[in-house]
């Protein structure tokens, strides 16, 4: 057992817990933060797909000795705090579009989604189809034209 | 006569509780009763939904539309949550007919209730079929006892007050609310009432596109699937399992060590595996890793998918039309195993007892599951509570109970509570499946006619032993099908019907005896039985000289496929430009008394189905697709719609990219690199839903849309490509991973997730 802090959706946390114990088992079972969810543990799926400095990552394969004090770890919880708001535009535009269907991959797609827009910005470009063909999350009730489309409009208003 | 005079009226009963509450029996006992059987084609007339709701019908018992004093209704009902928008759909009910604002009713899922006895089952698209009435019955009971009792204390006629939001008015501007009201409307004995139900015409929420009533909580991240409910001390818990499907364990060889281990708190053997328990699941990974097992042998081992082939080639049925005076098509196809995996993995809490036990999962037959399990430790079915946990989808998986009753094993041995999860690699591995199937078809035509249509489809045996089996063996006597047929031959029977004009038509199927872990998937036979169907239509109209649309114009029979099928070629504009290596498909389904057409479009020219993505499967695109439903009614026509477009990404995954190869008793796949369900570089970019309902009541809609996208999609490969294809997924013969070892049986997770 070993101490681990970091920020998490804002606030300082600290785990006593094994180096090598992926975050997202402390999130879940040790935090009991369950927003980003399990899908394959292999970083396949990206259903815990969360944010690390603003970043996109995926704690399902990040030891938790990897985190440093000062990384800012943000899950879904924490993505309409990043905003000052209720919800994020990303969240609102998955609500207008009524994207999903069990829900269980959604915080990972909103993530996934949100950290594509800053990156293709910082690029200084617009979201293409091509980009949106290279996210990775699986949605098994088959939701991804109604991800596409939130998208988009999501990215309209961030 | 006026409309309102000739409608039926219906009846539940006021219960005595502390605020108002109205019971209904939980069927429609005149539609169970609506089936006379005299067509040659049991589907037709009376389909698998048809069955489910006949074998309730007796069993009269009651569930409850609740009137609460914050002026919420609440209703528990006893079906499954899996991301089919059945708690929406049931919402939109109880708002529609007690004019209540939808935000003010709570559904929630009821526990397993055994005097429900088969009426708790969710499969088979039948929920909304099955509960429209009565949910609907009971709301508008509870909006007339409400108007009642505010036209008593007003002392004025219940026929001049007026409800709108929760809120009931005079003409004079006096209101009250029904939170106001819910305990003075309260009954104190049980009593029955009547009731009409609005018509169709003046409904204002039921048949509008609504939102998910749990879409708020989803997008924060605040469902709570069963993964996420949180029991005290049920720690995580995993299972080091077999290298062959169902392996047993002979021994367990470093016990004591593995215990040593940090976080692992206990290690016990159970039926198919080694169970660990720890603080968190990363160290159940690490220590039922860690673990150094003998095994015993599997069901299956040594079966691979050419054995299976083999096997399911020899007991083929005979073809009976000889074709002496005719042409005949012959066409043979084969069909891979396939997993239904929910992104969601099995998983069940289990806390047992020595004289009690309390289980949470998501389950769509809890009735089957708590009397299993109960029987398994030894308990009486009173003793064992099942909470139907929200499913992160379920594809058929959940009709089955193993990971409950697994749950159940391990907490009874160690002594504690469990939250017992199977990895992604279990799920596909060990999970249950769609089983390898072939499709044979022959058909005989002569002088512009089809003669006969024989469809001999064989299968590794399904299992329906959830509930359906017992249905089954209930009702056989009344079920309009001759003979004496296995469970899976009856539910083939009333789930299949050909759609077209071809003179003798026999679809029969037969099953092989292997051990599979094997269940019904979304859509069950259909999506394969109706894609060997559609290729062979296509075939035969080459063979006749004629296009599959001017083909299938003439031959189709039944109105409603008919209009769906005209909507599409002219929506979809059958017959457009395409370059040379892009091909449209057209494809028709009727089922749960729903009809669908499907018109894609699919690039197979080389520098698309070679484009690059790092470990994924590119192939095919299907680049445009097209679905026209008709639900006869559409409850909520968003929900609907979300439902085809599911359907239209199982249909493209099935038919191009998803499968299990099976080799040395066990799948390869063990994640979603490997087993290829469709991407987001796989999707169509222009996806539409055209819901055309020709009215009535609701059809079922949840699988729908599978058989024919996926048809849709292999008729408009063989377009494309000039060769019809007879084995799918069309990418299986090439293996593009390297499987993950199958020991130990979970693949530790990697280190990489900073660099996604």
């Amino acid at each position: 057992m070993s101490s681990h802090t970091f920020v998490l959706n804002g606030e300082r946390v600290t785990v006593e817990v094994a180096d090598d114990v992926r975050l997202l088992w402390v999130l879940r079972d040790l935090l009991g933060v369950t927003g980003p969810k399990y899908g394959c543990g292999l970083n396949v799926c990206k259903a815990c797909t969360s944010h690390i400095n603003g970043k996109a990552f995926n704690p399902c394969s990040v030891p938790v000795s990897a985190i440093d004090a000062d990384d800012e770890i943000t899950t879904i919880e924490g993505l309409p705090g990043t905003v000052g708001k209720d919800l994020h535009p990303m969240q609102e535009a998955w609500l207008e579009q009524d994207v999903a269907q069990c829900g269980y991959c959604q915080p990972g797609q909103i993530m996934s989604a949100v950290a594509l827009v800053h990156k293709v910005r910082a690029e200084g470009r617009a979201i293409t189809d091509a980009d949106l063909d290279q996210i990775r999350n699986i949605c098994r009730c088959g939701t991804y034209s109604r991800i596409r489309t939130a998208i988009k409009s999501g990215a309209a208003n961030m | 006569m006026a409309e309102d005079l000739r409608r039926r009226r219906f009846l539940a009963y006021l219960l005595a509780a502390p605020t108002l509450a109205v019971a209904v029996q939980w069927i429609d006992p005149q539609r169970a009763d609506a089936a006379v059987p005299t067509l040659p084609q049991p589907e037709e007339i009376f389909d698998l939904g048809d069955l489910q709701n006949l074998a309730a019908a007796p069993t009269a018992n009651l569930v409850a539309v609740q009137m609460n004093r914050d002026g919420t209704a609440s209703f528990a009902v006893p079906r499954a949550e899996v991301g089919q928008g059945i708690t929406t759909a049931v919402a939109m009910m109880v708002a529609e007919e007690m004019d209540l604002p939808l935000d003010k009713v709570v559904v929630t899922l009821a526990d397993a209730r055994p005097e429900l006895l088969m009426n708790q089952l969710t499969g088979g698209s039948n929920s909304v079929r099955s509960i429209y009435t009565p949910v609907r019955t009971a709301a508008a009971i509870a909006r007339q006892r409400l108007v009642q009792t505010a036209a008593a204390q007003w002392g004025t006629t219940a026929s001049s007050l007026t409800t709108r939001d929760g809120v009931i008015s005079d003409s004079t501007g006096r209101t009250a609310t029904y939170a106001s009201l819910a305990v003075a409307a309260a009954s104190s004995k049980i009593e029955a009432a009547t009731v009409q139900l609005k018509s169709t015409s003046d409904f204002k929420v039921l048949g509008t596109p609504r939102n998910r009533v749990d879409a708020r909580d989803i997008v924060m991240g605040r469902k709570t699937f069963g993964m996420d409910i949180q029991v005290p001390n049920a720690k995580p818990t995993m299972v080091r399992r077999p290298p062959t499907i169902n392996g047993t364990v002979r021994s367990v060889n470093n016990q004591a060590a593995v215990l040593a281990m940090p976080g692992v708190t206990d290690v016990a053997v159970v039926s198919h595996g080694v169970a660990v328990r720890a603080d968190t699941f990363g160290q159940c990974i690490d220590g039922l890793r860690a673990l150094d097992v003998t095994w015993g042998p599997g069901t299956v081992d040594g079966e691979s998918d050419a054995s299976v082939l083999a096997k399911l080639k020899a007991a083929q049925l005979p073809m009976l039309v000889p074709g002496l005076l005719t042409e005949v098509l012959d066409a043979e196809f084969t069909f891979a195993f396939a997993s239904n995996s929910p992104l969601e993995p099995d998983n069940a809490i289990a806390d047992v007892r020595k004289d009690s036990a309390e289980i949470w999962s998501s389950l769509k037959v809890p009735i089957v599951a708590q009397e299993d399990i109960a029987a398994q430790l030894g308990l009486p079915v009173d003793a064992v509570k099942v909470h139907v946990a929200q499913g992160g989808g379920s594809f058929g998986r959940h009709l089955f109970h193993d990971v409950a009753a697994e749950a159940a094993e391990i907490s009874q041995k160690m002594g504690k509570p469990v939250k017992l999860m199977w990895s992604r690699t279990d799920d596909f591995r060990q999970g249950r499946t769609h089983p390898m199937c072939t499709s044979r078809v022959r058909v005989t035509y002569a002088l512009g006619n089809v003669v006969s249509y024989e469809q001999r489809h064989t299968s590794v045996q399904t299992e329906f032993s959830h509930g359906l089996g017992e249905m089954l063996t209930s009702y056989a006597a009344k079920l309009p099908i001759a003979g004496n047929l296995s469970f899976a031959e009856s539910i083939f029977l009333l789930t299949q019907s050909s759609p077209y004009n071809f003179g003798v038509t026999t679809q029969l199927l037969n099953e092989i005896p292997l051990k599979f872990n094997t269940g019904s998937m979304r859509n069950i036979y259909s999506p394969n039985v109706v894609t060997a169907q559609e290729l062979v239509v296509d075939r035969l109209a080459a063979k006749m000289g004629k296009d599959p649309v001017s083909f299938r114009r003439s031959f189709l029979r039944d109105a409603k496929l008919k209009a769906v099928f005209e909507k599409a070629v002219s929506v979809g504009q059958w017959g457009r430009a395409l370059p040379a290596g892009v091909a449209q498909g057209i494809a028709v389904h009727s089922e749960y008394q729903g009809a669908v057409c499907c018109l894609v479009e699919i690039d197979c020219r080389p520098e698309t189905v070679n484009r690059p993505v790092t470990d994924g499967v590119t192939g095919p695109r299907v680049t445009k697709a097209l679905i026209v439903v008709d639900p006869g009614f559409a409850i909520n026509p968003r929900g609907l719609e979300a439902q085809m477009i599911g359907g239209m990404n199982d249909g493209i995954a099935l038919a191009l990219t998803s499968s299990l190869h099976i080799k040395d008793g066990i799948p390869l796949e063990g994640s979603w690199d490997n087993y290829f369900y469709t991407r987001q570089w796989n999707t169509p970019l222009d996806m539409k839903v055209v819901i055309a309902p020709s009215g009535g009541d609701p059809s079922g809609a949840g699988e729908l849309a599978v058989a024919p996208a996926m048809a849709a999609v292999a008729c408009a490969y063989a377009r494309a490509t000039g060769t019809m294809p007879t084995y799918f997924p069309i990418n299986h013969g090439t293996l593009g991973f390297e499987p993950y070892p199958t020991e130990p049986s979970t693949p530790q997770s990697p280190t990489n997730g900073l660099d996604s």
